[in-house]
Order: C-alpha cells, then structure tokens, then sequence
C-alpha cells in the first residue's frame, strides 16, 4: 500500500492485521528481511523553507533529488551529505528524505558537521499504535522535553514512521579543495588524517582507500581564499608532495567515497564499521590474519570502515569480524549481503544485555503489536 | 510551585536510609546534617528551596551505582545534581529526596589527540574540559555561560548550549558516549569512541533528558582543534526590525559566524553601567564573531561590514587586535551580572525562528508594558534562542508572581510563533506546568512512556520535566 496523507498511514498502522515493510523509496535494502504488507510513505511536498533561517519542513516522502535541487537553488546543502546507497546495492526506485534520516544516512562531512541525526531538528511520526505523534520543532536550540528525535532517526521504522521532517540546511561553501596522496599504507594513510584532522583548517573530509596502491584525500572547503590558505598550509607543513585538486573535480572524488562507488557492481559482502580511527589498521590486519581477505574505504579519519570482503563464508564472515572488532570496540552492520545471509545473522551489531533490554521495552512502548518492520534491526 | 507532598515512610526512615548510605560510601559521601544540608537546598533558580533528606557525594562509578540501588530498594526518589548551576530548578530537591552530586567526580580518565576524545567523569566542570586539552590546541566546544562553574553531567542532562553553537552545535552533536547508572544500581555503557550508534541511538535520548532517565557518571566528548584565530565585529542599528534583517542577510550569503549575539538598549545601557562597555547609543546591537587565520578572518569580516552598512548601521566598530575583541566580547559576557546590580530579574530561554525576532521583541515589550514590567533582551541572535530578562523587585510581594505570569506568556508567544519553551536550559520545575502549550498530551505521554523503560518506579528526578498533574498517576 502507498501511502499520502499522514492520517491514511495512521489508520493503515492502526488496522494493520499483521506486520509491515515500512519503506520510503526502498533503495536502502538493509537488515534482516521482513515479513508483511508493503507500506510505502510517500507525503510529499515542502511545508517551510527558510533560506535565512537555515530551516526546511518537509514531506517525509519528498525525493531527496527534489529536496537536494530545492536547497541548491537557494546555494544551501544538506551538510550531512547522505550516501545513495543505489549505487554500492545495485537497488533501484527514489531515495527519500524519510528514508535517509530514518537510517541516520550521513557521509564523509559527518566528521566535521554532524549525522543526519544532527540536523533533524524535529518530527512528525505515526507510531505502531497509529498515534500520531511530533516531537522537537523547527528552531536550531530547543531542549523541550526528551530527544526523540535522535531515537527515530536510525531507527528504521521500527518505532514509529517519519511523516514529516524539519532540517537544518547549510550554504554551500564557495569552493572546496582535496589534497591527495599514492602509495600510503593504511597506518600510514590513517595517521595523516588524525593530523589533518588535528589541524587548525576545519577539515571536511578525510578517507583512505586501501586498494590499488593505496590513496588518501583530505578535503577543505570554503572561501577561495581560505581554501587556498589552508591547502597551503597543509602543503607546506607535513603534506608536502600531495597533489591538490580543485571544485568539480574535488567534488567528483568525494562522491565516489560517499557512495562507496568502488565495491559498486558485485555482490560480495560489504560491512560498515564504525570505530576509533587509530583502531582501523590493526582491526584490518586481524581480519587478513583470520583468513578474511578485504579491500577497504576508510572514512571518518579511518572511523568508518566500508570492507567488501573476498568470502563464500555462509555467515558472509560475521563471525570474524565481530571478534575482531570485539578487541577494539565498535559496531559493524552487514550493508551488502544475500537475503538468506542477512536472515541468518545479525546484520545490526548486537548490543550489551542491558542495551537490548532496554531496546526491547522501547519497542514494546513505541509499537506494542510488533507490526513496524518487526526483526529488521534484531531485537 | 507546587512540589509532591514528601513520603511520610521515607522521611520516618531517614537514620536507616542515612546509615546505609555512609555504610556504603563512608562518612565523608553522606550528608544528613540539617544545617549543611542548606547547601543543596536550590540551584540556580533559588526562588525554591528545600533541603534533601539527605545529600550524597560519590567520588565513582561505583559508589553511584551503590547509591542508586540503596536508594531503589528504600524507594527513595533520587535527584541528581551536576555543579547546581541550573536555570530551570533541573536540581532542586523535594525533602523526601536524595540528592546526588556528582562534584567528586571530575577526573580526566583518558585524552586521545589522534582520535579526538576526552574521556572525563561528569562532575568535571566544562571550562576545565578545555582546560586540560587547550595547552596542545584543542578545545570543546559547547560553551554555556555558566561553564566556569557548570558541569559535564548538567550540560549532558540539558543538552547545553552556548554562544558558539551556531558553527559547533549543542551538548549532543559534541556528545560521543556515557557510562550511565540506571535506578535500580545497573551500569550501562552507551556509546564510546567510535561514531553513532550500532542499534537505537539511546546516547541521543539521554542526552537531555534532565536526569530522569539514569544518572552519567562518565562522559566520552569531542574536541576539536583550535582555530588559528577569532575577532568580533560589533554592529549597532536603531531598531530590532533592522538588526534582524542584517542577521538573516549574513545567514543567507553563506558566511558562517561562529556567533551573533544580540543585545537590546536596557541591556547595552546596564554593560556600559557595569563595566564601561563604550557601547555605541542604539536600539539594537549585535557582536559577530569569525574564525580563522588573519586574513580569512579580515576576508569574511569585509564581507559582514559590507552586508552591514547596506542596513545604515548607527556604528560598526571592528576589532583589530586581541584587546579590542575582548572589550567587544567585555559588555556582552557580562551583561547577566549587569542586569543583576540594577535589579533582580527572571531570565528566559525561549527559541523562535530567527525570521519573527522583530515582531516576537516588539510584543514582549508590550506585554511588559502592560503589566508594569521591564523586560531586556541579551541573545543568541543566530539561532534565535532568546533570554529575555523580565526585572522585578523580589522584596516586593507579588511581583515573583506577575513575573512568571509574565515570563510563561513570553514563552507560549515563542511556541505560538512556531518556536519553542527552552533552547538551553532545560525544563525542570519552571516550565514543567506549561508543557502542554508545546506538546499535545499523546506527544507528552510517550515522552512519559520512555521514561517508564528506564526507570519504571519513577524514583529519578520525579518532578520534573512533565506537568504535575499528567505524571501524577506514574510517581504513585
């Protein structure tokens, strides 16, 4: 069922007989799979758009294409730079604002500017008792009452569905800059950006890929004439010899590392794993040492772990990595695997005892029928 | 104010409640002495006080946990305090109550340059979170003006602000992982070192959650490296409407200040009383600040000025070295301690949309005027969180409660213009009655609902946050 209008979602939540595939536009084909009734939120449409104020209300089944064209027409972002997971799944249909802040989609601006968690400033969800709900608002401070705003977001319809979403948005920088390097090995690659990232320059993106020789970029935005300043200063004071590559090109680059574009086209297993970033070179080693040949994106400073694993394992090697990253502390999430993988493992991270506790008592409170995407996380 | 009549059994079982709680913390963690006991009597909004039935001070994760479950299975109420710097009454007691402070508390546990962390207990005060990382050029970020004195544990159950948070964000963009002690004695570990969550993002939900969902006894923060340098440029224009469009036109270009700070005549008049300010004579005054390198900062400054002056400001005065910055910063940092020698005052924390900033200060000025009361406004121009200052005379009977009158129909006008009750401070006791205007009683209830999971007896800062009369049934 498509749904477009808040109160036909909530009667349809209300009167549902079973469980629900809560999607938006089903590009992000993640977690376990789930039984039940396709419904498909498409409330669309612009509410609010401030430029001056940084502030969008929107429709939460709005395009994020429609979305993304309105702010540029205006020169402002979404500064959390929300991956298309199309191009790293292979799915297709039209990603949409809900669907992005309901699985707290960010990309490699998260480092400097925040997730998507970050800039949901407030919202309207139907939960799995059909009542219709809003918490948080539309301004940039606001502490009234509890957050759940964050809760929703990266919930993946499992506690309420998103209909209506406020954001805040960002100007789009006069320009940008990347310096990039060849050859670096992943510790070596991995310490370069904790010193970018230690740097005084406001740095918006920092990721080694760990294939083909090896390359590493640090980005910068800006004012021309900061970008130049600090590219410069980077150039001359531990970069030396990195390459510097300017706007569209820079743009291009980061795209790519955003979406993951270099796993595009297979269907090996991709994780995601989010850990300390000085954790990255030793927890890929444990992987090789185990036996689990990868090739890596490192995001975040080496945060961010995007590893298309080279396994017929039939648990797509869950187990080895959870025990690798068990030494060092972490989450990783199975974004790629075969369905019947995805519904034989835990695809989320699995959480402490009393973290799942208390997961299990706030789906209890949030959707007490069970109905919104029962099992897609685990718990 | 009305506060839940105190527990007879409880208050009848205070040697017991007393003795178990020294036998577990020792006699220097426990306070039971009626006169010391005045020392937790209020916080920052210490128009209420009343003493706990006994107040303890833990020095580790521990000995909170401890605490917490003496206290679970005595079904005392805890109530948690940070450094009691609070503007809402988030730490006033009720007398059946046990106050935990957490002000022992405030070791560094771990500082992580290459990842950019600090791992601190959360008695540690904010100011000293940048102090013990700033000599290696780091700094964090969240900056509320209370941070000399505030701590971790307040800021992360307020979800704090500051002036800067319109390039850095608030407490919980800057928040990375807690170790939390649950009301019955449990400690969870939330988060960490590593970004986002691996299932819900409970970390978010915690952080603002005005201590009634488990007491954070450790705090993982952000911190970020230090700009290269920061200079304000002061602005002053002869009405609101007119500041206000020059905030929106340097929002919009695409220039992101670290801060805008907005000051009103009432208040540029009381900075200059106390400490010589030199502000210019005007309407409205705003102090932006920039980040950067010298000659970014003269580059994004110039183009400010030149935004500015198509206004007609009364004076721009721009700052060429560190000393003429800090006499901008001067007036503006003090400008509570300045409204506070010409009068007592109830300050406000409302936020509304930056578009409706004229209009919300015209009507205040008006609803000031007609019941007799001045009101002046020091704020966070950027983001639109304002602190209207209402001045009355607390000798005079009956003025306390016209202020508040005042005060709560300041703040509806905020939530009616499509903002909210607080953007920094917290509810606690002050708002809690007025929640309604905000949220419809279904968005009140699930609030409620989370807080059955974490802490089902209620026994957490119990009342707070929600209106008396909807939790009333909860706290039994």
């Amino acid at each position: 069922m498509t749904v477009t209008t808040e109160s036909a979602l909530a009667e349809a939540i209300a009167g549902a007989q079973g469980p629900l595939r809560v999607r938006g536009g089903g590009t992000r084909d993640i977690g376990r799979p789930t039984a039940g009734d396709l419904l498909k939120v498409a409330i669309t449409g612009v509410e609010l758009y401030e430029p001056a104020a940084l502030t969008l209300v929107v429709g939460a089944g709005t395009p994020l294409a429609e979305v993304t064209t309105l702010l540029a027409g205006e020169g402002q972002r979404l500064a959390f730079e929300p991956m298309d997971h199309r191009v790293l799944l292979g799915t297709e249909g039209v990603p949409t604002i809900g669907g992005v802040v309901a699985a707290n989609v960010s990309g490699p601006r998260r480092i400097q500017a925040g997730a998507a968690r970050d800039h949901a400033l407030g919202m309207r969800f139907v939960d799995g008792a059909g009542r219709v709900l809003k918490n948080g608002g539309r301004v940039m401070k606001n502490v009234t009452g509890y957050d759940l705003v964050k809760l929703l977001a990266g919930s993946w319809g499992t506690l309420g569905v998103i209909t209506e979403l406020s954001l805040k948005v960002q100007a789009v920088p006069e320009t940008e800059a990347t310096l990039i390097v060849r050859g670096l090995a992943l510790e070596q690659g991995v310490s370069a950006l904790a010193r970018a990232l230690g740097s005084p320059y406001d740095v918006t993106g920092a990721a080694h890929l760990g294939f083909d020789g090896g390359t590493t970029l640090v980005r910068i935005e800006g004012l021309q004439g900061m970008v130049d300043h600090r590219a410069g200063a980077l150039l001359e004071d531990g970069f030396a010899g990195w390459e510097r590559i300017d706007a569209a090109a820079s743009a291009a680059l980061w795209a790519d590392v955003r979406d993951v574009a270099p796993f595009a086209g297979s269907d090996r297993p991709v994780w995601r794993v989010s850990l300390k970033p000085t954790d990255a070179p030793g927890f890929a080693a444990a992987l090789e040492a185990a036996g689990l040949s990868h090739r890596g994106i490192f995001d975040w400073g080496g945060g961010l772990a995007w590893l298309e694993l080279e396994t017929t394992a039939q648990d797509a090697g869950a187990a080895t990595v959870r025990a690798a990253l068990a030494a060092v502390g972490g989450h990783a999430t199975l974004v790629r695997g075969a369905p019947e993988v995805r519904s034989s493992i835990d695809v989320f991270q699995p959480q402490s005892a009393p973290v799942t506790a208390l997961t299990r008592a706030l789906k209890q409170k949030f959707d007490p029928r069970g109905v919104l995407n029962p099992g897609l996380m685990g718990v | 104010m009305q506060m839940p009549q105190p527990d007879a059994g409880v208050l009848a079982n205070k040697p017991r409640i007393a003795a178990r709680l020294r036998a577990a913390l020792g006699p220097r963690g426990v306070i039971d002495d009626p006169i010391e006991l005045r020392a937790y009597e209020c916080d920052g909004l210490s128009a209420y006080r009343c003493p706990p039935l006994c107040a303890v001070l833990p020095a580790s994760t521990e000995q909170v946990a401890a605490v917490m479950k003496i206290c679970h299975e005595e079904g005392v109420p805890v109530v948690p305090r940070g450094a009691g710097t609070s503007l809402a009454g988030g730490a006033l007691p009720t007398a059946d109550a046990v106050l935990l402070g957490v002000a022992r508390m405030n070791r560094v546990l771990e500082t992580d340059y290459d990842n950019r962390f600090i791992r601190v207990e959360a008695g540690r005060t904010n100011l000293s979170v940048t102090g013990a990382v700033e000599q290696d050029g780091f700094f964090y970020a969240p900056d509320p003006s209370s941070q000399l004195a505030c701590a971790i544990a307040g800021n992360i159950a307020m979800n704090s602000g500051g002036a800067h948070c319109l390039k850095y964000g608030v407490t919980t963009n800057n928040l990375m992982g807690v170790t939390m002690v649950m009301a019955d004695g449990e400690v969870v570990e939330i988060g960490g070192a590593h970004l986002d969550a691996g299932g819900l993002d409970l970390l978010g939900l915690v952080c603002g959650s005005e201590g009634q969902l488990g007491v954070v006894t450790e705090a993982t923060l952000r911190i970020l490296a230090k700009p290269e340098g920061a200079r304000p440029v002061l602005i002053g224009y002869n009405s609101a409407e007119v500041a206000g469009a020059c905030v929106s036109d340097i929002i919009k270009s695409g220039i992101l200040p670290v801060a805008i700070e907005y000051m009103d005549r009432l208040v540029i008049k009381a900075a200059d009383a106390h400490v010589g300010a030199n502000y210019p004579d005007c309407e409205a005054l705003l102090i932006v600040e920039v980040e950067g390198s010298d000659a970014e900062i003269d580059d994004q400054l110039g183009r400010i000025v030149k935004i500015a002056k198509r206004h007609n400001p009364v004076e721009i005065r721009e700052s060429g070295s560190a000393a003429e910055a800090a006499r901008i910063w001067q007036g503006r940092k003090t400008a509570f301690g300045a409204m506070g020698q010409i009068n007592d005052y109830m300050c406000l924390d409302g936020t509304i949309p930056v578009s409706r900033l004229p209009e919300v200060l015209r009507r205040i000025g008006e609803m000031g005027a007609e019941v007799g009361l001045q009101v002046g406004n020091v704020f966070h121009a950027g983001d639109g969180n304002m602190h209207p200052l209402i001045l009355y005379d607390a000798n005079k009977p009956g003025d306390l409660e016209k202020t508040e009158a005042l005060g709560a129909e300041i703040l509806k006008l905020c939530v009616a213009v499509g903002g909210c009750l607080t953007g920094e401070h917290g509810v606690g006791v002050e708002k809690r009655d007025i929640m309604p205007s905000q949220y419809a009683e279904a968005d009140l209830e699930i609030q409620m609902q989370v807080k059955d999971v974490f802490d089902p007896d209620w026994g957490l800062n119990p009342a707070k946050v929600f209106p008396l009369d909807a939790s009333a049934g909860r706290r039994g």
